[in-house]
């Protein structure tokens, strides 16, 4: 068994300011959380703004331990929501998208 | 006595035969009116029939026939057979080609020519064509979006037309609002528009709404339309936009752009009751809390690019055709949700709300994700909805302060801060420092020679450290030169000011007030107003 869970993790409508202005990222995050649970996804949006994320605004990314309103998180291309949100279980290679809401027009 | 009673007999009987009659007359009259009225229909549905030359399907007849009977914009309605209000001996009298052919067909014959080219597709065909003439589409924000919506909904021959702005032309606009002109640069955007739109298809029927959407209008706008176009560029309409929406059973086609990306989605589709599942989601439903005023950008804080926005808009008339033109569902009369209705809504064809992104700089660049359905607990769509018809109208509902509000800043004392004026005054011998904190995009286009920048951060931290390493901030605090702090419209110089002051205590830091915007008022009349 692993100790790590390979997944492509990407940030756009403005978020990837946070994360060294760049829009993908190919990380592995440990597949189970310090109390030996396995990862789920509101550990990895903890693991990222640990190790992650560049700006120090983390409060643009996270609020209240979650992720702020306006962004829509995506998990292979499904609203978390559909997939039990911060409660689904990583698996090896899942596509994380984290989508600032536009409102320009 | 006996002819006497004889004769008043005869009168009794005469006057019991003519009551009888009159009541048989008045009776007769009536069958010959509803007889006239019954040829009347026969004859407008023989040359309907004639048209079609009996080869159409009945169940598009029965569609067809509505859709000529209703109020449409044009000749149509007018020519064929519309409830006698036009009588028959006016438009048989003298018959032209140009009459005896409208009535043969239901669209005009410059009209085939126009629409021939969509509807040729099966996708459209006559019916698509007839439910577009038919239909009534509301376009909220006459900008980046609403222009080329606007064009292609004209062009496609959407009968009505409805554009909503409170706002006018600025040459800043024009890059990517493609309705507006030069010539037409101060002037409310709506009759802009509509000046643009009647000079592509002149058979559409505009309708102008000059001022911005508020809560009390919103309800009794849309009801006027079929479906709505969400033009607008800030959450507090968007929130605004769908609530009314969803309240008054009309579909939504919301889009946003910023920069270089885009996203589009269509709400409240199929359009059903609050409290009925099978409904499509609303924006409350995909987007509960509205985002931190401060995370909000706008395009002419963050930028925008003329097509990235364009395609957004585009993207919104398709999808506006493509609903507009499908068989309507058979429950409920067209698009409009039956209030009165007290059964729930059979399940149509499940439906899939997508969220599609667009990206102008990414591989792919085009994404299409899948999104919830309805919320259980949504403020406004759900069985549990506190927003209702009344607390909209009642402009109880304070949508500015559910999104907040950025202020502006104002944080400095007057001991930090300096006129532009007052700056252009100082001496230029080295004994200060004027640090720019734009972007070095923005530094590129235009910065004043001697100027160091150091891009605001966001973070006092950070943005102190890249001061210092760059020199622009002394790292020991007082050097014995003055530091002066600009940007470009005197927001984050303020920040930066701050984070400096905090830092090394410096009372040697100010703020040039304004920032350029200030200078070229004030200073430099040739500075470049980007």
């Amino acid at each position: 068994m692993s100790s790590t869970i390979p997944l492509a993790v990407e940030f756009t409508g403005g978020l990837e300011l946070l994360f060294s202005n760049q829009r993908k990222h190919q990380i592995s995050v440990p597949s189970s959380d310090s109390k030996g649970a396995p990862s789920n996804v509101g550990y990895l949006v903890k693991w990222l703004c640990e190790n992650l994320i560049k700006d120090p605004r983390k409060e643009m990314f996270v609020l209240d331990h979650s992720v702020r309103p306006g962004i829509l998180v995506l998990i292979n291309d499904a609203d978390w929501e559909l997939e039990g949100e911060d409660k689904y279980e990583l698996q090896a290679n899942d596509e994380i998208v984290f989508v600032s809401t536009l409102h320009g027009g | 006595m006996d002819s006497i009673n004889g004769a008043d007999a005869q009168v009794q009987r005469l006057r019991q035969h003519i009551t009888a009659t009159e009541s048989q007359l008045r009776i007769l009259k009536l069958q010959l009116q509803q007889a006239e009225q019954a040829a009347e229909a026969a004859e407008a549905a023989r040359h309907l029939n004639g048209a079609y030359q009996g080869g159409l399907p009945a169940d598009w007849r029965d569609e067809i026939f509505g859709v000529l009977h209703h109020d449409t914009p044009g000749s149509l309605a007018q020519d064929f057979g519309h409830n006698g209000e036009f009588g028959d001996a006016q438009i048989f009298a003298r018959p032209t080609t140009e009459d005896v052919r409208q009535q043969r067909w239901p669209l005009a014959s410059e009209e085939y020519k126009r629409y021939g080219r969509q509807m040729i597709m099966p996708e459209i065909g006559l019916h698509g064509q007839l439910r577009l003439k038919n239909a009534k589409v509301l376009i909220v924000g006459v900008g980046g979006l609403g222009c080329p919506a606007a064009a292609y909904l004209a062009g496609a021959g959407v009968g009505t037309l409805g554009l909503m702005d409170g706002d006018t032309v600025e040459v800043s606009n024009l890059h990517r609002q493609v309705a507006h002109s030069t010539a037409r640069v101060g002037r409310l955007k709506v009759d802009s528009a509509v000046e643009y739109l009647r000079a592509l298809n002149d058979s559409v029927n505009y309708r102008a709404h000059p001022s911005h959407l508020s809560p009390e209008k919103a309800i009794p706008i849309f009801e006027q339309y079929d479906l709505v176009l969400d033009c607008t560029d800030h959450p507090t309409s968007r929130y605004l936009i769908s609530d009314a929406c969803v309240l008054t059973g009309k579909p939504l086609v919301s889009a946003s752009a910023l920069k270089t990306e885009g996203q589009l989605i269509v709400l409240n589709s199929p359009p059903r009751l609050p409290g009925d599942v099978n409904g499509g989601p609303c924006y409350r439903c995909v987007f509960p809390k509205p985002p931190p005023a401060e995370s909000v950008l706008s395009c002419g804080e963050g930028g925008i690019l003329g097509p990235v926005v364009g395609v957004m808009g585009v993207l919104q008339a398709l999808e506006a055709i493509k609903l507009l033109t499908a068989k309507p569902v058979p429950t409920g009369p067209g698009w409009s949700m039956d209030f009165t209705a007290t059964k729930p809504s059979p399940p149509a064809e499940p439906t899939r709300p997508t969220m599609l992104m667009f990206s102008a700089y990414s591989t792919p660049q085009f994404r299409s994700v899948r999104l919830r359905s309805r919320r259980a607990d949504c403020a406004v769509c759900s069985a549990q909805a506190s927003i209702t018809r009344q607390s909209l109208t009642s402009g109880s509902l304070d949508y500015v302060a559910f999104c907040g509000v950025t202020t502006p800043l104002n944080t400095l004392t007057p001991a930090a801060r300096i006129t532009a004026t007052g700056f252009s005054r100082l001496p230029t011998d080295g004994s200060n420092i004027l640090i720019d904190v734009r972007d070095e995009t923005q530094y590129a286009i235009c910065a004043l020679r001697g100027s160091v920048n150091v891009p605001w951060t966001g973070n006092a931290d950070t943005w102190l450290d890249q001061a210092i390493m760059s020199g622009g901030v002394a790292e020991h605090g007082d050097d014995g030169r003055d530091r002066y702090v600009v940007c470009r419209l005197g927001n984050d110089s303020q920040l930066a000011v701050k984070a400096a002051m905090d830092r090394i205590g410096d009372g040697r830091v100010k703020e040039i007030k304004g920032g350029f915007r200030a200078w070229r008022e004030e200073v430099d009349p040739s500075w470049p107003d980007y």
